[in-house]
């Protein structure tokens, strides 16, 4: 296959790639959802569960994003530096982008910045977000596409805190960002908490945290437990789904950390709704794939 | 029984309508997010479908252009707080009886109800291909300059819903008692999970 037949396979791959993502939920997070609607008990909570499983039943029979905010499209690329097609993957994931938008269709989301005008095609500046990881002497790439809507994308933020704040000061912040503005995120939330240098680093580690895969716990025994304690909190709280109250907040708390300045204490916080629309496919450099997040899908 | 207000919505449809109570919407329903707020009460534009009696919904939809016309792909609620600023102003000015949207309104909107006799429900966000196929035609569209998601896109729905009331008649706020509930419990969840995180060691 020659470069050129090479890219446009790609752009095919991936352009279907977004848009089934768009329309189905990852295992992961069905598995959750599953289990908290078994445990919910409100009625109210429990109708809307209801209409959630219905509403995604229909998405797939229907063939159709089963929200009508797919957000913008933003990818997190982990690529082996020897992937043939690296070169030109900024350009792929455009076009990909592009072809998605027709396919499914998705929602146009992309708004020009300073001009302020809708840009009629899902891209932009920077539009597919991309966040780039370069894998030594790898050849094969993987490719997380996670669509980010509105309404979860609201509670987003960082803050540099003083360390005397402490851990009990991210507690806080975190919990202050969850009712404050969690409640009109779509709930029950996936939620990322980083622990960073400065509220950059903070802030990517928190989506970095997001977008691990429920069910999964951080490696170091005291983040384990970080996350375990800050989940029964948030749960406590009972948000319920659409934060109508109910058992639960949250589909699950993942924490991500880095070493920091010692004046300092970044927390990031990112929220992810109910409709958890990311996948993971992963490629090797015959651009042989295998879709890792969505079982029994072929595209 | 499925409870079915129709437009145009008449006063005594709503009054006895509380916090919690579900009900469904058949007639016109029309979405109007920050922009259409913006223009009506701050530059005082209105569209020119009359409004009196009719529900908006905070929405922006997925919309496929065919053939003489459009067709309904995906409509969900959006994130109603956003227009908290301009509900109230809104509701007085446009005669609108139902607003329907995700999450719930703040206290302004609250005395905006009460004093324009209307309500605020919610349709479960995230659940837009529902929504979509409860959307029997869609009759027209305003302002298109504002784009796919913003513009004013006159529908026609039957049994719309479920709508969760979550701000009735008389100003009774779900969403806000439910904040003051959540409120005190976080500080209790608060207070136990800082002490977890301090036990943890070395945190």
């Amino acid at each position: 296959m020659s470069s050129g037949e090479q890219e446009t396979k790609l752009i095919a791959i991936l352009g279907k790639f977004i848009d089934i993502v768009s329309k189905e939920l990852p295992d992961d997070v069905m598995k959750k959802l599953t289990e908290l609607r078994t445990k919910e008990e409100a009625p109210l909570a429990k109708a809307i569960y209801d209409v959630m499983f219905d509403n995604l039943d229909r998405a797939k029979k229907l063939n159709r994003p089963t929200c009508q905010d797919t957000g913008v499209i933003q990818f997190f690329v982990r690529s082996g530096s020897r992937f043939p097609l690296l070169g030109k993957l900024r350009s792929i994931l455009r076009e990909a982008t592009i072809a998605a938008t027709k396919s499914a269709p998705l929602r146009l989301n992309a708004v020009e910045v300073f001009d302020e005008k809708n840009t009629g095609t899902n891209v932009g500046t920077d539009v597919p977000f991309i966040e780039w990881e370069i894998v030594d002497e790898s050849t094969n790439v993987e490719i997380e596409v996670y669509q980010a809507g509105g309404g979860c994308s609201l509670p987003g933020r960082s803050i540099v805190l003083p360390p005397l704040a402490g851990y009990e000061g991210a507690m806080k912040f975190v919990f202050d960002t969850i009712v404050d503005w969690g409640i009109n995120a779509c709930p029950p939330l996936v939620v990322g908490v980083g622990i960073g240098t400065c509220s950059t680093s903070a802030a990517k580690l928190s989506k970095k945290a997001m977008l691990r895969p429920i069910g999964t716990s951080h490696p170091h025994p005291k983040a384990a437990a970080m996350e375990k304690s800050i989940e029964e909190g948030l749960n406590a709280i009972g948000l319920g789904p659409q934060g109508i109250s109910g058992k639960n907040s949250v589909m699950a708390v993942h924490v991500e950390g880095m070493a920091h300045h010692p004046s300092v204490l970044g927390v990031g916080v990112t929220v992810g709704c109910w409709a958890n629309r990311h996948g993971i496919i992963r490629l090797d450099e015959h651009l042989a794939y295998e879709v890792v997040s969505h079982t029994g899908v072929s595209l | 029984m499925k409870k079915v207000l129709t437009t145009p919505i008449q006063d005594e449809d709503i009054a006895s309508l509380h916090v919690g109570d579900i009900v469904y919407l058949s007639g016109t329903l029309v979405t109007c997010r920050d922009e259409g707020h913006r223009r009506i009460v701050a530059e005082n534009i209105m569209p020119s479908l009359p409004m009196d009696r009719i529900a908006i919904f905070h929405a922006g939809p997925i919309v496929k252009e065919v053939e003489g016309g459009w067709e309904m792909v995906s409509i969900g609620p959006t994130t109603s707080m956003r227009m908290e600023r301009y509900e109230k102003e809104f509701l007085a000015k446009t005669g609108v009886k139902l607003v329907i949207g995700k999450g719930g309104m703040g206290t302004k909107t609250a005395q905006g109800c009460k004093e324009s006799f209307a309500v605020h429900a919610v349709f479960p966000g995230g659940c837009a291909v529902i929504a979509a196929e409860e959307v029997e035609k869609i009759e027209g569209k305003e302002w298109p300059e504002f784009g796919m998601p913003e513009a004013f896109w006159i529908l026609k729905v039957k049994e719309f819903g479920p709508l969760i009331i979550s701000i009735d008649t008389e100003g009774n706020n779900l969403f806000e008692a439910n904040k003051v509930t959540f409120h005190a419990r976080k500080e209790e969840a608060l207070a136990k999970t800082s002490k977890n995180i301090v036990s943890i060691g070395g945190l």
